[in-house]
């Protein structure tokens, strides 16, 4: 990439920035002393885990805290002056103006009852002073800027109307607005899918070239940093680790925590020459030592029968609409889907958001109730099952959720949480105390922790709770739905080699639905890719990795950012868009498949063109 | 969106027949034959059948139902007994009074009520919050004929600026006819104002905490447009449903409303009516409260669909 630094004055130039908020018990301090410079044309990555005080740096630049709640000291120069001590008004003139800004959230970024072609004008209505009708017209310009097609007929649209990645445009095109000379992404491109998010990382490589602004742009994701920064900031609990080029900091790194958030980032194409499963190195963050699990993944014996058998699952979601709730179409969640799994096999459900990857798993779990098909467990059939037959078979097949927030009571201990299933198994009470101390254990917590509530745990911790809750009634097949997705690095690796080590030790079949390919690649013996509700092709994870035959397959691997700033990126415009939807007409019926055997395990559907 | 207001309107059809029935019906059955009343105190059982057979009291119940549902629907809601005037009239004579009430109750409660919930939210946990958090207290509890007695006595009997009770017509001129209506309106505002800007401040407290509220700042938006363009806006759903229960109250509360302050409007026509066993009259008056209901929560629906564009029916 071409870029011409500007080696002059700094556009923004941040001097031992602290910022404390007010809780009951006082001041804390989140940030300290954080320093660094931005200049023209160039990206400056702020990057670490959550609570590292990334956000709440940019917010203090922006003076977007909380007023009364936030104290700021230090300065923030930006063309000369301190923005900390210029008035309120002054402050308006120059948010959104001179220094603009993107969120994290484009589904809660949005204003929902105001229209786009409103709020892209406001920007230009406050800072220019130009009219409505012109306004219209320039957001219609920053539309097709941020390559929304038929940019007129949107203008009067309203946020629910558009995808993730076309807000996420949408937000961009606000933020461009007044041609800004600073660019604050606070995550931008997290919330998005990997194809999506490559399509919005090249848009904004593109519109700082036109425009030559700084960007500085925050992030937790190294393999994001790599792509878009010249330079990074590495912040932990609040504190700056270190800021360099960022080939230096991926090459030498100087800090321990920067080694180690290096190297527990999941690399695709790090497991091409292994048979089985393998759990991540850990890390220490202070120190920086690597250690290695101690114990290892059997590959799956293929002689032995299947525990879980999926055939023809079909799902579909009716649109009603209207007075009487006519039947206006379907939504084809999950189309012909068939695969099996072994006992102590991992099979992962790759595709992006609105694939129907989850609704494939609701369905096993008879969460929803397919339309057709077959799931047998331990050779019994699901579909069908009436209640109280349901009940029992559920013991052998369990669910972890994604949001571990949300997956937990609140208001219950989560030693109740963990013993509800084998509540509902009709299990003796000493029996089930016995064993939630045994589960908390085995999941990496203490025994006593079983009287706590779940807000005294933080994200990781409470992800073993839910494991631990799905392992209760000793089930032979566990459904992780983006388990680790929510989680930050260093914990996804301790999750994923929980989940790992568990499976090593009760030889559990998992159904592993994700979208990050990178810890896809280390967690799975097979893969099956999903694309509008179908399995476009299932195989073992060498086929699926190594030799990718359907095209968008190849498409979804090529999106994956990748952590080593000296790779070049090539990517092939993307055929499968953000833009296909699974949404059909009534009486539609998909096509008729048919796979093409491109290995001893490898399927691929075969697609006209 | 054209077709969706079609819809909703086309919805609230089936609502008022069936409105209609229930009150057909509670009549239907009601204590007291009409046509005893009617053919007087004096009358044999052979004029009192009579009388059943000129009015068609003995055909049978969905009959009648149908016809009178037609001619209601045809504005005929039949003869006063005791004036012998037709209902639809004297309804008509005396909605003026009622619904001047009830508007300016209700415009006086969101001009004032809004804007309070507003800068409760801006100012939370500040005293300007606190202030009005203590009225909207004193708002509710205060009985409103206690703080009506208050207002009167000091606006009305102590300075004379404003009559103590009674209506002025608008065609009496507008001063008139404001003067008459604003110590009715203020008193019975006290309830809505609090409830208001109660659930203002709650609602936008909650929506400001949201991101998009964040991004507006970032564009530059200063607290007014943050406030009244970006999240009053967001607001404007349970805001709008309070009003619409408002209105709704304050219609059945014309009755109780129309005496204390001695306006002549329909709930004084309901009560001189029950007194007199006037049924025509009763059911009329109950018809038009009932398909007031209807048009209400027809309006508060239409008012979501523009507030929000998510909302479909």
């Amino acid at each position: 990439m071409a870029f011409d630094l500007d080696t002059g004055q700094p556009l923004l130039s941040v001097r031992d920035l602290s910022t404390s908020f007010k809780s009951l018990t006082g001041w804390t301090e989140v940030i300290r002393d954080i320093s660094f410079d931005l200049h023209a044309g160039e990206t400056l990555a702020l990057v670490g885990e959550s609570g590292s005080g990334k956000s709440v740096t940019s917010l203090s630049i922006m003076r977007l805290n909380p007023a009364g709640r936030t104290r700021t000291s230090g300065q923030v120069l930006f063309e000369g002056q301190d923005l900390l001590h210029l008035s309120e008004e002054q402050m308006l003139r120059v948010r959104g103006n001179d220094i603009a800004m993107i969120f994290q959230e484009p589904m809660t970024s949005l204003n929902p009852v105001l229209s786009i072609g409103f709020q892209l004008g406001e920007a230009l209505r406050l800072h220019r002073g130009i009219t409505q009708a012109e306004a219209m017209k320039e957001a219609e310009r920053l539309l097709e800027r941020v390559r929304i097609p038929a940019a007129r007929a949107r203008l009067s649209d309203f946020p629910h109307n558009f995808s993730g990645g076309m807000r996420q445009r949408v937000m961009i095109a606000m933020a461009l607005a007044c041609g800004p000379r600073v660019l604050v992404a606070d995550e931008p491109t997290t919330a998005l899918d990997v194809t999506v998010q490559a399509q919005i990382i090249d848009l904004l490589k593109e519109l700082q070239r036109e425009e030559g602004m700084g960007i500085l742009f925050i992030t937790h994701d190294m393999g994001v940093v790599a792509e878009v920064a010249d330079r990074t900031l590495v912040m932990y609990k609040g504190n700056m680790v270190e800021c360099a080029p960022t080939r230096e900091i991926f090459a030498n790194p100087r800090q321990n925590y920067t080694r180690a958030l290096i190297s527990s980032v999941p690399r695709l194409g790090s497991m091409a020459e292994s048979p089985a499963p393998r759990p991540f190195d850990v890390t220490d963050r202070e120190t920086a030592v690597q250690s290695t699990p101690d114990f290892t993944v059997a590959p799956v014996r293929p002689d032995e029968a299947p525990v879980l058998e999926v055939e023809g699952l079909r799902t579909r979601f009716p649109i009603r609409r209207g007075l009487f709730g006519r039947l206006v179409g379907n939504v084809h969640a999950v189309e012909n889907v068939s695969f099996d799994i072994r006992p102590g096999e991992t099979l992962s459900l790759v595709g992006e958001s609105g694939c129907g990857k989850s609704t494939t798993g609701r369905s096993v779990m008879r969460l929803v109730t397919p339309q057709a098909g077959s799931v047998r467990l331990g050779g019994q059939e699901m579909v069908g099952l009436g209640r109280s037959a349901l009940r029992r078979i559920r013991q052998d097949i369990q669910m972890v959720f994604q949001d571990p927030f949300a997956s937990l009571d609140p208001r219950s201990r989560v030693g109740s949480s963990i013993a509800e299933p084998m509540i509902v198994a009709g299990l003796d009470r000493e029996l089930i105390r016995q064993r939630v101390g045994d589960l908390l254990e085995e999941v990496g917590l203490s025994r006593d922790m079983a009287r706590r509530f779940p807000h005294e745990f933080s994200g990781g911790q409470r992800q073993r709770i839910c494991i631990a809750r799905a392992l209760a009634v000793r089930p032979k097949v566990i459904v992780a739905d983006e388990a680790v997705s929510a989680l930050d690095v260093t914990i996804k690796v301790q999750i994923v080699n929980l989940l790992m080590e568990l499976q090593a030790r009760h030889r559990l079949s998992m159904l592993f639905i994700s979208h990050d390919m990178a810890v896809v690649e280390r967690v799975s013996h097979r893969v099956a890719v999903m694309y509008l509700g179908e399995i476009v092709e299932i195989g073992s994870r060498a086929a699926i990795f190594s030799s990718p035959q359907h095209a968008y397959t190849r498409q979804l691997l090529a999106a994956v950012p990748v952590a080593d700033p000296g790779v070049a990126r090539d990517r092939a415009p993307a055929a499968f868009g953000d833009l296909r939807n699974p949404v059909k007409p009534p009486g539609y019926e998909p096509p008729r498949r048919s796979y093409r055997k491109a290995g001893p395990d490898h399927l691929v559907r075969i697609d006209e063109f | 969106m054209l077709g969706l207001v079609v819809r909703r309107v086309l919805a609230a059809v089936p609502v008022l027949v069936l409105v209609g029935l229930i009150i057909f019906s509670i009549l239907y059955v009601a204590p007291g034959d009409p046509a005893v009343v009617i053919a007087g105190d004096r009358a044999s059982a052979e004029e009192i059948a009579q009388v059943r057979e000129a009015l068609g009291l003995n055909k049978p119940f969905l009959l009648r139902f149908v016809e009178w549902f037609w001619r209601v629907m045809q504005g005929d809601l039949g003869l006063s007994v005791f004036h012998g005037t037709p209902v639809s009239e004297l309804i008509l004579d005396r909605v003026g009074p009622t619904v001047s009430v009830m508007l300016m109750t209700m415009l006086f409660s969101v001009v004032i009520a809004v804007p309070m919930g507003v800068l409760a939210a801006w100012r939370a946990g500040g005293l300007t919050d606190k202030l009005v958090v203590g009225l909207a207290v004193i708002g509710f509890s205060v009985p409103v004929f206690v703080f009506g007695y208050i207002l009167a006595f000091i606006f009305a009997r102590e300075l004379q600026w404003l009559p103590v009770q009674g209506y002025k017509p608008l065609s009496e001129g507008l001063w008139p006819w404001l003067r008459s209506l604003i110590l009715p309106s203020v008193t019975l505002s006290t309830l809505y104002v609090a409830l208001i800007a109660r659930i203002t401040r709650a609602t936008l407290l909650d929506v400001l905490e949201q991101d998009y509220i964040r991004t507006a700042r970032a564009k530059g938006a200063g607290q007014f447009t943050i406030l009244f363009v970006h999240a009053l806006k967001n607001a404007g759903v349970p805001i709008i449903t309070v009003i619409g229960l408002g209105v709704a109250l304050l219609i059945g509360g014309a009755v109780v409303t129309e005496s204390v302050f001695a306006i002549p409007g329909l709930g004084r026509l309901t009560l001189d009516a029950i007194a007199m066993r006037d049924y025509p009259i009763i059911q009329g008056v109950v018809l038009v409260f009932s398909f007031s209901y209807v048009i209400v929560n027809l309006i508060v629906d239409l008012l979501y669909i523009l507030i929000d564009p998510r909302i479909r029916y």
